[in-house]
């Protein structure tokens, strides 16, 4: 399926390729570069390139295109999913993925692609059983192999691989017991200028960090479960009972995983937390603009809103912003016009405010459109859909976990038109 | 040691070329001076190679790993490493797994150019494996039932004999209830194939008068009931109930986190699915467009189903533009929002549209204003509203944008000519004001067209041209000789002399494309003794009405792959690309995917095997036949051993427990019973059917006694009723027959003496006293063979258990006056005294 993986960086260098059936010159990228060149930006880049003997299927993510090269038929977002997963499991190993940490660990990003791609199919993509063959690197395990000369290869078959539970090891012990799960919500909304709301999503995930002994079998039941219109699963959560009594039944893998995600209904009114008064506005034959924007918390629940960020893309004309911010700190870039306000925490009592002028290039026009200000935000330990968890139970072992829910509200594409 | 490791260690880590050159100093300590410094000035690569090639060689465990580490880094940088080969491949035996991995990796990657030195070259071993043998090998693996084969043999399939349906009939419906555990790779490729071999054995369920009740499968079972006579002749489509199986059994997996997976299930339902549960696809569908990761590719394969109305409307307001958006994105969503538009959300969305227009990316405005011409052609209701709206932006200070939407007029009007004079003077006046030789050329085109309907804006128009004509561009000129062309053949008496001085221009033009149009017109308009014939023609030529553009979206005509493929991305075949075939008119035998219930009972090894027959008659009865395979043919005996075996049959309704002989147990009538049989704890017979009356159906089992006599307890479950059977054995029934030479027997007799030994005289009439006699009295107690003897007054039989192949010699030595001792040699003492009882008491009668 997969012949061969080019990892290109945004200056359109080929930094790492790794073959798997046969050898594909690293000459078939310049079809890619072609198409690179043709984009006006580099997500443009199409993600599906047909050449005369192969077809390049691209992902780009962390400024690196991950150019996978095909050579028969076989489904596009196979091969794109896969690549996410290959990026994700870098991401997971050496915290970032950077051109420069790959570098630095290309022994074990040759192991670890040499086990995700068995003959160019998928094989082990689970990060538990990638752990258990190949360790993560850290700087102890590098001081420790370089004296004992150990490695970081695993001994062992994964014994999880080959039984009926794939994403579990067997013989996992703990002295603590604990399970954690955080309802992490995202908002994506689009605000008209009058302040009514256009479009509201929640896009919601449930991301658990579960250390059990054993072999336990944990079921998480909701107070509103029908909240949830569109849930996909870890394959570890039991499907039928999902159905059945919309309770989810899972054995857990090891570590850290995202169990469910979910997507609260367009249909269903999503509470805004925040509001936006502004007024910006630029006049015909005067070369200055006013700036005047003011945010304000809405639905909040009682809770503070925190870690405040506010960026606008200015329109080309405006040379440079002279403002004021009543709390934290502005930053205007006059190349690419991009304006942001670390606003931090909204004070309800005194609300952050930014006010003053935009100097617009002489003689050019009054822009068309007004810029869209961009909001980013946490809430802590509220869900914004309002949904609870209401019970977690372990079958299966005799022990007493410790057992932790948190709850997070953020902003996603959170949009103001002005 | 620690030094060097760690100096390496350094090494290896700056693959940087920047370093390069550091490292090159560096290198030359470990190596010998003079040579390092010999090498260097002509090739640092060379140099470097001799270098990994000593630490190959040494006998250090981590100068090697250090080496392969360096080498995998200059593989993985494309630089050939080739010639350390000899070198890498010594290493193959190492007992350091980690070195062990990175020499595979290497091997690998240099085995099909090295072949002369690769001795464990992989490719030359797939090549030595024919292609029927891997067929052979595959169709071996697609009866395998664990979920961890299931996806590999798929892809081996695809890839090796993805044409051979056939193989895939017996395992269709494992693998349609497999699937949910298979790993999220494999349920890809089985999702596919599955969907190419239902398009070759089922029927079209895209009929209109198909029956769709999620559960016919009833009425597929009662094959006798008297619904079947009224179909007969109405002919109602009834969905095969496997189709029904596939495509229940992939629903689930609408919600996997594996987009790959979900997107295969959508192209299943959109390929197999009955028209109106395509939409049930849809929630998962609207999960990849919104996740911007996948939007673009999944874009091109959703379309299909975007364009069935109403499908995605619900989720309209998901896909509103973004201004952070990559203008891809924006593109692609503004062409999911104009697929949705219909006469009910037309107004949200060209409102919608509005701030679009108004976006600072211009490419996307111009994409906006292509938009909303297509809404306006597509929803005659809006035409008129989108029109005006147009208009208005036929004064926007931008170019482009104005461009764009006189290009779009021009095609609307030509949908709706009869009406918007007022439009086509509008455009006319702002005509001095367009740059753009597009938005140029549609006026004047449109002039040209509906000439007769602004008769004293056109000629102006033109006479304003006549000036300009030589410093426009080559498509402004064309369409100002196409303008002076329709005039004059209509208002020649004003256009006349602006018509020759244009053709006298266009004549002398630089481009040969307009001094050919030029030459073409003339000899077509103008008048004179050679062109008569044409002329007479020129107005039904030029002006002839000619039908109006469609604006339609560049991603249709898509449907002639299977969704979800490369090809359909691409919309081009690929190699490799399978066909999904048509519906075929008549379904094949739908039988070839039945499952002989009898199959060889693996988990049989060493036991003994059951036949159980239910059968319902119009007296229900219950059978049990029991023995292995040695005596299945042995009629009479297992009739005898059946006697000997008890059978309890406890219906629960009546109460009081009855107990009888296995072939006349009456039940209380049971005319659909699920049958399914439940061992003890894990294990669950591999059989669950519906029995219709009159019908039987064999069950084998097997059931390790592990050489004892006790009985087998389990429960005979059907859908009201549940019964306890219980199966003993009789001690005979649970040896093997064994083949011995006499010498072989007695000196295997030989060992088991003293307390392994039983034996017991009996008393025998003489008529029994023949071999024939006792041999068939001994064979219908105990399965054993027959040993031979060279004396006549001796006999012997010689077995083992069937679970842990003990030997059970019997021997029968005939003595004077009807007397014989009979002797049994076994370590199972218990076995052998039960044994000697049943031989006394069958001996003895006979």
């Amino acid at each position: 399926m997969i012949h061969s993986l080019f990892l290109i960086n945004a200056s359109g260098d080929i930094f790492l390729e790794k073959h798997w059936k046969s050898v594909v010159s690293r000459s078939v990228c310049d079809y890619f570069f072609e198409a690179q060149e043709r984009a006006t930006e580099p997500e443009n880049v199409p993600p599906v390139i047909p050449t005369p003997h192969h077809y390049l299927i691209s992902v780009l993510r962390h400024r690196i295109y991950f150019v996978a090269v095909i050579q028969s038929e076989v489904p596009p977002l196979f091969v794109i999913e896969f690549l996410h997963r290959v990026v994700d499991t870098f991401q997971d190993y050496f915290g970032v993925c950077t051109e420069a940490a790959i570098k630095d660990n290309v022994v074990v990003v040759y192991e670890l692609l040499e086990e995700m791609l068995d003959n160019g199919f998928p094989l082990a993509t689970e990060s538990n059983i990638l752990k258990e063959l190949i360790k993560p690197p850290t700087i102890l395990r590098t001081m420790v192999n370089t004296i004992t000369g150990s490695t970081n290869v695993g001994e062992q078959l994964p014994t999880g691989q080959l039984s009926v539970v794939p994403w579990r090891r067997t013989g996992v012990k703990y002295t603590n017991n604990e399970a954690y799960f955080d309802v992490v919500e995202e908002i994506d909304a689009i605000i008209d200028k009058s302040g009514s709301t256009i479009t509201a999503e929640i896009q919601g995930v449930i991301d658990a960090c579960v250390k059990l002994t054993g072999m336990p079998d944990l079921t998480l039941s909701f107070m509103n479960p029908r909240l949830l219109d569109d849930v996909s699963f870890h394959p570890c959560v039991r499907f039928k009972r999902w159905e059945a009594e919309r309770i989810l039944s899972f054995i857990p893998p090891d570590g850290n995983f995202r169990l469910l995600s979910y997507h609260v209904s367009s249909q269903n009114l999503v509470a805004i937390p925040v509001y936006v008064k502004h007024n910006i506005t630029f006049r015909e034959g005067s070369s200055q603009g006013r700036f005047d924007l003011t945010l304000g918390p809405k639905q909040t629940m009682g809770k503070a809103v925190e870690s405040v960020l506010v960026s606008s893309q200015l329109p080309r004309g405006v040379l440079n912003a002279n403002l004021n911010p009543s709390q934290g700190a502005y930053t205007f870039d006059p190349v690419t016009k991009l304006l942001t306000w670390d606003v931090g925490k909204i004070n309800p009592q005194k609300l952050p405010n930014l006010k003053g002028t935009m100097n617009l290039q002489a003689g050019a026009s009054k822009p068309d459109e007004n810029p869209t200000i961009n909001i980013q935000f946490k809430i802590q330990q509220m869900a914004i859909s309002g949904l609870k968890v209401n019970r977690l139970d372990m079958y299966g072992e005799k022990y007493k976990p410790f057992k932790g829910i948190k709850y997070m509200t953020k902003a996603g594409k959170f949009q103001v038109r002005t | 040691m620690l030094g060097v490791a760690m100096s390496t260690g350094a090494l290896y880590n700056d693959q940087g070329s920047a370093e390069a050159a550091v490292e090159a100093g560096q290198e030359t300590t470990p190596t010998s001076s003079g040579s390092g410094a010999a090498f260097g000035l002509f090739s640092t690569d060379f140099k470097k190679n001799e270098d990994l090639k000593e630490m190959l060689e040494s006998n250090k465990e981590s100068l090697k790993l250090e080496a392969m580490k360096r080498i995998v880094g200059l593989i993985s940088k494309g630089k050939n490493a080739s010639e350390l080969f000899p070198a890498v491949v010594k290493n193959v035996a190492s007992k350091n797994i980690e070195l062990k991995k990175l020499v595979y990796v290497y091997l690998v990657r240099y085995a099909e150019e090295q072949q002369d030195l690769a001795l464990l070259s992989i490719s030359t071993f797939q090549r030595a494996l024919k292609k029927e043998q891997l067929i052979e090998v595959i169709e071996k693996l697609l009866k395998d039932k664990s979920t961890l084969v299931a996806g590999s043999v798929v892809v081996a399939f695809e890839e090796v004999c993805p044409d051979r349906i056939d193989l895939i009939h017996k395992n269709f419906r494992k693998l349609c209830n497999l699937l949910v555990d298979v790993e999220e790779w494999g349920q890809v490729v089985i999702i596919n194939m599955l969907t190419r071999y239902a398009r070759t054995q089922f029927t079209s369920p895209w009929r209109e008068d198909a029956m769709f009740d999620e559960n016919n499968e009833k009425a597929f079972y009662d094959s006798d009931s008297e619904e079947k006579k009224g179909q007969a002749d109405v002919k109602t489509y009834i969905m095969d109930p496997d189709h029904r199986l596939l495509l229940r059994n992939t629903k689930p997996l609408l919600q996997s986190r594996n987009t790959a997976v979900v997107m295969a299930v959508a192209q299943l339902y959109w390929h197999l699915a009955p028209k109106h549960e395509v939409s049930i696809v849809t929630k998962s569908l609207v999960r990849l467009l919104r996740s911007h990761r996948y939007i673009v590719v999944a874009f091109k394969h959703c379309y299909n189903l975007l364009s069935k109305q109403g499908m995605f409307e619900p989720y309209m307001k998901s896909f509103y533009v973004r201004s952070t958006d990559s203008t891809h994105i924006k593109t692609l969503k503004l062409e999911i929002l104009t697929n949705l538009a219909n006469e009910a959300n037309i107004s949200t969305i060209l409102r919608e549209f509005q701030t679009y227009v108004k976006s600072q990316d211009k490419a996307f405005a111009a994409a906006t204003i292509q938009a909303i011409g297509r809404c306006a052609t597509n929803i005659s209701e809006v035409t008129d509203t989108c029109l005006n709206g147009l208009v208005l932006l036929l004064s926007n200070r931008d170019e482009s944008v104005v461009a764009e939407s006189v290009v779009v007029i021009k095609k609307l009007l030509q949908t709706q000519p009869n009406q918007h004079s007022d439009i086509i003077s509008h455009m006319a006046k702002l005509f001095d004001n367009i740059t753009v030789p597009m938005a140029r050329a549609s006026i004047l085109w449109l002039m040209g067209e509906y000439c007769e309907r602004v008769p004293k804006i056109a000629p102006d128009v033109l006479r304003k041209m006549a000036k300009t004509f030589t410093v426009e561009e080559d498509i402004v000129k064309l369409q100002t000789v196409n303008l002076a062309a329709k005039l004059f053949l209509t208002n020649s008496k004003q256009t006349k002399l602006l018509t020759q001085y244009i053709l006298n221009l266009g004549k002398y033009d630089q481009n040969y494309d307009i001094r050919d149009r030029t030459r073409f017109i003339r000899q077509l308009i103008v008048p004179s003794e050679k062109s008569s014939t044409l002329n007479k023609y020129a107005r039904r030529i030029l002006l002839a009405s000619k039908p109006a553009p469609v604006l339609e979206s560049a991603f249709k005509d898509r449907d002639r792959f299977q969704l979800g493929t490369l090809s359909h991305s691409l919309n081009i075949k690929t190699s490799g690309y399978q066909e999904l075939s048509e519906w075929p008119a008549v379904a094949p035998d739908p039988s070839v995917r039945n499952v002989e219930v009898i199959e060889p009972v693996k988990f049989l090894l060493k036991s003994a095997l059951f036949q159980l027959q239910v059968s319902f008659t119009e007296k229900p009865s219950y059978s049990c036949s029991f023995g292995n395979a040695t005596r299945v043919s042995c009629k009479t005996q297992v009739v005898k051993m059946l006697v000997c075996s008890t059978l309890l049959l406890r219906p629960t309704p009546p109460p009081p427990p009855l107990i009888c002989s296995p072939f006349t147990a009456s039940f209380p009538t049971l005319h659909t019973a699920l049958l399914s049989f439940t061992f003890s704890s894990p294990f669950i017979f591999p059989f669950s059917e519906r029995l219709e009356p009159r019908a039987s159906v064999t069950v084998s089992m097997g059931i390790d006694f592990s050489d004892s006599t006790q009985a087998a307890n389990f429960q005979l479950c059907t859908k009201e009723d549940q019964f306890s059977v219980s199966i003993q054995p009789a001690v005979g029934e649970l040896l093997m027959p064994s083949t011995m030479t006499e010498a072989d027997f007695c000196k295997e007799q030989k060992k088991l003496l003293g307390m392994n030994e039983t034996s017991a005289t009996i008393t025998m009439t003489t008529a029994n006293t023949s071999s024939q006699t006792i041999n068939k009295q001994v064979l219908s107690v105990a399965n054993v063979g027959v040993a031979p003897s060279s004396q006549n007054n001796f006999h012997r039989f010689a077995g083992r258990t069937v679970s842990s192949g003990a030997l059970v010699l019997v021997s029968l030595e005939l003595k004077e006056s009807s007397s014989a001792l009979l002797t049994i040699n076994t370590e199972k003492s218990i076995m052998a005294s039960m044994l000697l009882q049943d031989l006394k008491q069958a001996l003895t009668e006979a």
